[in-house]
């Protein structure tokens, strides 16, 4: 095998990768501001490449629209799901929650298979199918979209968390819920809105992957368990550690897939998952004494 | 185990010695092995998660395990059944080392995405392993259990074995959770660092109910693939996993009664109903959706809600009468 070949196995990973750390940092956010893992966060991808590819295919929109209507709704499903499911709960155990979670995965599953059926679909790239030819492999364009994208939404994400008032108030409700309502933050808003956020995340992870390869009602379960490795290995309530698990998640899978077997692509990252969780469970880029101050 | 039990496991064996009488269309009795072959499953599970409230998500990687274990060894290298079976709870119990010793020291999320990811692994090689498994189309003809010579061929003599073993695994279990055992995993349940406080060694307890519902698991996934004849992978998919959680959530958690009650539920309704097949996870996610934001303590939860009402009204009554 040659460089080329070496070179298309890193983009391919790093595109992959990049989902993945967006999958991650849904589950972040949620988690820093609730104590929630959402196990629903893989059916928020499903739905934003089920819905852009309904708003393509049977609206006719052009695609930047289709872009912005899909993470639209999906941001306003995420915001349904907390405010009918989450919230009405008044002293829900970990257990329940989880079981709730999980509830609305298979819920969610379910009505898109009921509504796009079991087939899977695609939408065409953003710009094209020609190759782009980078020292001596061919990229697919829509690669460079996802990389770009997703470096966006990572700069607007640390831009709002570090400097702006929701962002503080959201840091605030992570680090002590009480404390944060009583210095007047709304924690009820600012946990609808963290639910908003990453099913807004996930919505823009869904449109950018359905064009790379396809979308069908089952593709959420193993984009959360995936993202939740990249949670896990990058030690939970860090994100550029997620974001950085996220890559080599995707960078390990790709070249495991190519050079050793392709059959078993998707135990790669549960395996890793496991052997972090006996190694080190805090997180391979967490202090352990971070990891203590959390609720696990 | 208690005076309230004994009439109950009385009235248990009565009912599965009466039904054979009343049910002869083999279909149906056939459905009957299934539900007590789940029933294995989650009184397994609900000691687990109901009496030491640790979740497992991957329920079906154990079925699994049993499964395989039993079908391989019988048909490819003529093991007795028994034999078989034996060697899958003992796969079963190293796989519940390696994924219960690292995620058992975490709590919640952490074990509930190791277990998913556990029998994720288990399903994908399941179909991935074409060598051994046959891969996803699966293989039939494994050969029907037998003990002592005698050969579990007609699906009474099925419904009989399976049954029995559902009783045994029962009384074992209830034991289990009226003793010392037990009293340490309700505690567990309630606040680990107290029951840690109090000499209850949490870890091992973890550990232990963990490994025990693997086996049950295990044992279960050996007599369903006895009964079916056939093992493919699609029989322990997440899905399973997910139905077994339905069966305890419904028939309530912090009962072995209601394990029982909701597995055979569970198994008997999509028959009844046949909408179930090509929407069930429609289904199940609205059921289990629907049952953990009004029905939480499950159906012998609303039973036990029910009479406690209906006692205090009567209790009220009489003494009014006075």
């Amino acid at each position: 095998m040659g460089l080329d070949s070496y070179i298309q196995l890193f983009f391919s990973g790093i595109t992959i990768g990049s989902i993945y750390a967006m999958v991650a940092l849904g589950f972040l956010i949620i988690y820093s501001s609730t104590g929630i893992i959402n196990l629903a966060q893989g059916e928020f991808v499903m739905l934003g490449g089920m819905i852009a590819v309904t708003c393509y295919h049977t609206f006719h929109l052009p695609l930047l629209l289709t872009f912005v209507v899909t993470v639209l709704a999906v941001t306003a499903i995420g915001a349904l799901f907390e405010f009918t499911c989450i919230h009405p709960l008044k002293n829900p155990s970990v257990l329940g929650l989880i079981m709730i979670t999980i509830a609305a995965s298979i819920l969610m599953r379910g009505i898109a298979m009921f509504v796009w059926g079991k087939e899977e679909h695609g939408i065409p790239t953003f710009s094209g199918d020609n190759p782009i030819q980078v020292m001596g492999a061919s990229v697919p364009p829509q690669v460079f979209w996802i990389l770009g994208v997703i470096f966006t939404v990572l700069v607007i994400l640390f831009y709002v968390f570090k400097y702006t008032l929701i962002g503080k108030a959201m840091r605030a409700t992570a680090a002590n819920r009480t404390a944060a309502y009583l210095v007047g933050i709304n924690v009820r808003k600012i946990v609808l809105l963290s639910f908003a956020l990453s099913a807004g995340l996930g919505g823009i992870a869904g449109v950018l992957l359905t064009p790379m390869t396809l979308m069908s009602f089952e593709r959420g379960t193993p984009l959360a368990l995936k993202g939740f490795c990249a949670t896990v290995v990058g030690g939970l309530g860090n994100p550029a550690g997620t974001v950085i698990a996220g890559l080599l998640l995707g960078l390990i899978e790709s070249f495991v897939t190519a050079l050793i077997s392709s059959h078993y692509k998707d135990v790669i990252a549960l395996f890793i998952l496991i052997v972090v969780l006996f190694i080190k469970p805090s997180g391979l880029f967490s202090k352990s004494e971070e990891a203590k101050l959390k609720k696990f | 185990m208690g005076k309230s039990n004994y009439i109950k496991c009385a009235a248990l064996i009565l009912i599965i010695g009466i039904l054979p009488v009343f049910v002869h269309n083999q279909y149906l009795l056939s459905i009957l092995v299934f539900a007590g072959i789940y029933a294995i499953v989650a009184i397994g599970l609900s000691m687990l998660m109901g009496y030491a409230g640790q979740i497992s998500l991957g329920h079906a990687g154990f079925f699994a395990i049993g499964g395989y274990s039993s079908a391989i060894l019988t048909k490819m290298h003529h093991f007795h059944p028994v034999t078989a079976m034996l060697i899958g709870a003992g796969l079963a119990i190293f796989a519940a080392l390696i994924v219960g010793l690292p995620s058992l020291r975490l709590r919640g999320h952490y074990l509930a995405m190791a277990t998913l990811g556990f029998g994720e692994i288990i399903y994908v090689s399941s179909g991935a392993a074409v060598g051994l498994t046959e891969g996803p189309s699966g293989f039939s003809g494994v050969p029907s259990m037998s003990v002592a010579g005698y050969v579990f061929k007609s699906e009474l003599s099925k419904y009989f074995l399976v049954w029995t073993i559902v009783l045994i695994v029962l009384i074992v279990s209830l034991n289990i959770i009226h003793s010392r055992v037990g009293r340490a995993l309700r505690s567990i349940h309630g606040d680990e660092t107290a029951a840690n406080a109090m000499g209850v060694n949490v870890a091992r307890y973890k550990i232990q109910v963990f490994v025990y519902s693997a086996i049950l698991a295990s044992i279960a996934g050996s007599l369903y693939v006895h009964h079916m004849r056939f093992v493919s992978p699609t029989g322990f998919n997440l899905n399973k996993s997910i139905l077994f959680l339905i069966m305890i959530m419904s028939g309530g958690m912090g009962s072995l009664w209601g394990a029982i009650i909701g597995a055979s539920i569970f198994t008997l309704l999509p028959e009844f109903l046949g909408v179930f097949n090509e929407y069930d996870i429609l289904m199940y996610g609205a059921i289990l959706l629907g049952m953990m934001m009004f029905l939480p303590e499950g159906l012998t939860g609303l039973i036990a809600k029910i009479t406690g009402y209906c006692t205090a009204r009567w209790k009220t009554r009489t003494i009014n009468n006075r």
